[in-house]
């Protein structure tokens, strides 16, 4: 147990960790956001982020983004990035949701039904991937040169770190403003609370679950264009093992509850940071799901507890 | 009554497979038990079949040669993990994503005590001056397996048991992820990355001089593990039609009214865990022996999802429905095994067909597609 290593650098390891924890936060607001309306494991979500990370290859391959390019054509290629790992994963969402759980839940099928058609996609998504790119990592340009920006005390903050944990927050204030005060979240809310009485209401069910799909989708894209950034590289099976986590961070901060996943995936990140530093590496993942047991244990609907549609139950 | 209406509702498919399920249970006793055995016959016979293109399998361990035994051992392993599961998923209605967890344990288990080159025999025999030939009898590592596998069931049941069903998913994905976790990180005492070799069978540790469960035959094997699944098959059929198999089916339908009825739900949930855990353990047990080496990553969580895909896809609840679903998920990927590189593709694609169209499973049971046809009767296309 290294607890000197751990204090004597307890900023720089908390700041890492922020950062590590808003990619989960991002890819984590997908589950929450369909499991506060439909119940529903979305599983398929990682591979949605997969989607997006190559997308975010492909489009830099297309335009020959380079190592350190200069500060505009940084924007440029961010922003191209964004663009296309948005409009990939997004598309992949809603596809998903059109394509298998649109039928399911006309038919009323059972929960453990829409669990294997997702596990089942996530296979076929993941597998095409792995035929079609190969099934080695796939290095990426570094668009963003590590450099440090900030220096307060021993603790540094590189430009990657700020730019993940500022684009994760400002995302996720966003996406609370877009569901707790516009028409559209209104409907969101409002068929987490109670499907049929929202329709007897006027609100358009199928639209509403499509619409979460697609913002969960995108948010994975902007998930993805942060991962590239930061790590720079990805393959067919990057989704797994982040999905895991991102559903854990979603479910430590009480699934259904939109700021929850942002305080869950944020606590995740940091407590696999300091079990890693504590330990090794080798021990973070442990580390991750004995918090979460714990933590259900004393808080059995998560940190801040199940509340998308506010009134549930 | 339900069965009535049923009728009445979709006349062609529901009167077939009605039809088929009664015209069976309405023979005599003797009949189906000879039905029965004729067909547990033709199973012992399977690995001597000799047709082209359905038994002849290509296989990695031996070049241009035939592994029709050894993927039936595959499929009897993966059969018994399919019950065990059943117990837990089928029956009890728990949704478990980390029962490889368990599979492991009971390999590990066999690994550890039986193994000589395990550091765990190894300590022991220092401990208490033994010979380095010494090792745990087989049979003792039976029940070490059995046990320590009932005992994690127990623990991981303890704590997660009391949540609602999928809190009780990701907690037991996590599970199954950090006990791969810690045996590949315990160098120490489980071999680490490196995994165990010299894993003992019936006969001791695999060696050249093992006259029926040797290495390369693999058909004492299978005859092995289907003997050990048509026990449980027995086994679990006594329980299910025992007072807990009635309290499971009273706390899968509606927890709230078993417990008012007096059916602690929590304690048939806990024996519901470790019983499935135990059955989990055990299948790990046979694939150790079997394999004679065992490392960490086997025991990876995709397993996992393969064997809740098992239950699911065969029908769960019904044990003829899910060992169906699980032979065919272990007997078409290597079935085939010649388009390597698009066998996982189709067979996600052929997970999603198969729900779907049959949302309950290939051979769901008579009850539980009776309540699958309430469901959709009380809240048509509901969420």
């Amino acid at each position: 147990m290294n607890f000197d290593e751990l204090f004597g650098h307890l900023g720089q390891h908390t700041v890492d960790g922020l950062a590590k924890g808003s990619i989960y936060a991002l890819v984590a607001l997908g589950y929450t956001l369909v499991y506060g309306v439909l119940k529903l494991i979305n599983f398929a979500h990682s591979e949605v982020f997969m989607v997006g990370t190559f997308a975010v290859l492909g489009t830099w391959t297309v335009m020959g983004a380079t190592n350190n390019p200069g500060i505009g054509m940084m924007l440029v290629f961010l922003a191209a990035g964004l663009v296309a790992g948005a409009v990939a994963s997004g598309a992949t969402a809603v596809a998903v949701e059109r394509i298998a759980y649109k039928r399911l839940r006309t038919m009323n099928a059972p929960p453990l039904a829409f669990l294997i058609t997702a596990i089942g996609l996530s296979l076929v998504l993941s597998e095409a991937f792995g035929v079609w790119q190969g099934r080695l990592v796939k290095g990426m340009p570094t668009i963003v040169p590590q450099e440090v920006v900030f220096q307060i005390g021993n603790t540094a903050i590189t430009n990657t770190q700020l730019i993940t944990v500022v684009a994760a927050i400002l995302m996720m204030i966003g996406l609370d403003v877009f569901i707790n005060r516009t028409r559209y979240g209104r409907g969101v809310r409002a068929v987490a609370q109670n499907p049929d009485t929202a329709a007897l209401m006027g609100v358009n069910k199928d639209r509403v679950i499509m619409l979460i799909f697609l913002l969960g989708g995108l948010l994975a894209g902007a998930a993805a264009l942060l991962y590239s950034v930061r790590y720079g590289n990805t393959r067919f099976n990057v989704g797994f093992i982040l999905g895991l986590k991102a559903f854990t961070a979603a479910v430590l901060g009480g699934i259904g509850n939109l700021r929850g996943a942002l305080v869950g995936g944020l606590v995740l990140g940091v407590i696999e940071v300091y079990a890693a530093t504590l330990t090794s590496s080798n021990w973070e993942d442990v580390a991750a799901f004995v918090v979460l047991v714990v933590v259900l244990l004393f808080r059995p609907t998560g940190l801040l507890g199940e509340s998308l549609g506010r009134a549930r139950a | 009554m339900t069965t009535d209406s049923k009728v009445e509702r979709d006349p062609k498919v529901e009167r077939k497979r009605v039809s088929i399920g009664d015209r069976w249970r309405a023979l005599p006793k003797w009949q189906r038990w000879l039905g029965f055995a004729a067909f547990v016959a033709f199973l012992y016979y399977l690995p001597l079949l000799g047709i082209p293109g359905l038994t002849w399998l290509r296989t990695d361990y031996i070049a241009n040669g035939n592994n029709w035994a050894g993927v039936l051992f595959t499929c009897a392993v993966y059969v018994l993990i399919a019950l065990g599961l059943n117990v837990v998923i089928g029956l009890a209605g728990l949704l478990d994503l980390g029962y490889v967890g368990f599979y492991a344990v009971g390999a590990y288990s066999v690994a550890l005590f039986g193994s000589r080159q395990s550091p765990v025999v190894q300590a022991i025999q220092d401990k208490f001056g033994l010979s380095q030939e010494w090792a745990m009898l087989w049979a003792v590592c039976i029940i070490i397996a059995l046990v320590l596998a009932m005992i994690s069931g127990v623990l991981l049941g303890w704590p997660t048991l009391r949540l609602r069903g999928d809190y009780l998913a990701i907690v037991t994905l996590g599970f199954g992820e950090i006990i791969q976790r810690v045996v590949r990180n315990s160098v120490s005492w489980s071999g680490g990355p490196a995994g165990i070799a010299a894993i003992p069978g019936p006969e001791g540790a695999p060696s050249a001089d093992n006259k029926v469960f040797g290495l390369l035959d693999a058909k004492p094997w299978y005859w092995l593990a289907l003997s050990v699944v048509l026990l449980i098959v027995f086994l679990v059929r006594r329980l299910e039609n025992s007072r807990v198999g009635r309290a499971w089916l009273a706390v899968r339908e509606d927890e709230d009214a078993a417990a008012v009825m007096g059916v602690y739900p929590f304690k048939f949930k806990l024996w519901a865990f470790a019983i499935g855990a135990a059955l989990g353990g055990l299948s790990g047990l046979l694939f150790a022996s079997r394999a004679g080496f065992i490392e960490p990553n086997q025991f990876n969580a995709q397993l996992s999802i393969l064997f809740v895909a098992m239950v699911v896809v065969g029908g769960a609840g019904n044990m003829a429905g899910v060992a169906v679903g699980a032979f065919l998920l272990a007997y078409l990927p290597e079935r085939f095994r010649d388009f390597a590189e698009w066998r996982f593709l189709v067979f996600g694609l052929a997970l999603v067909i198969v729900m779907l169209i049959r949302p309950q499973g290939l051979f769901p049971s008579r009850r539980r597609a009776r309540e699958l046809q309430d469901r959709r009767e009380e809240v048509p296309a509901g969420v």
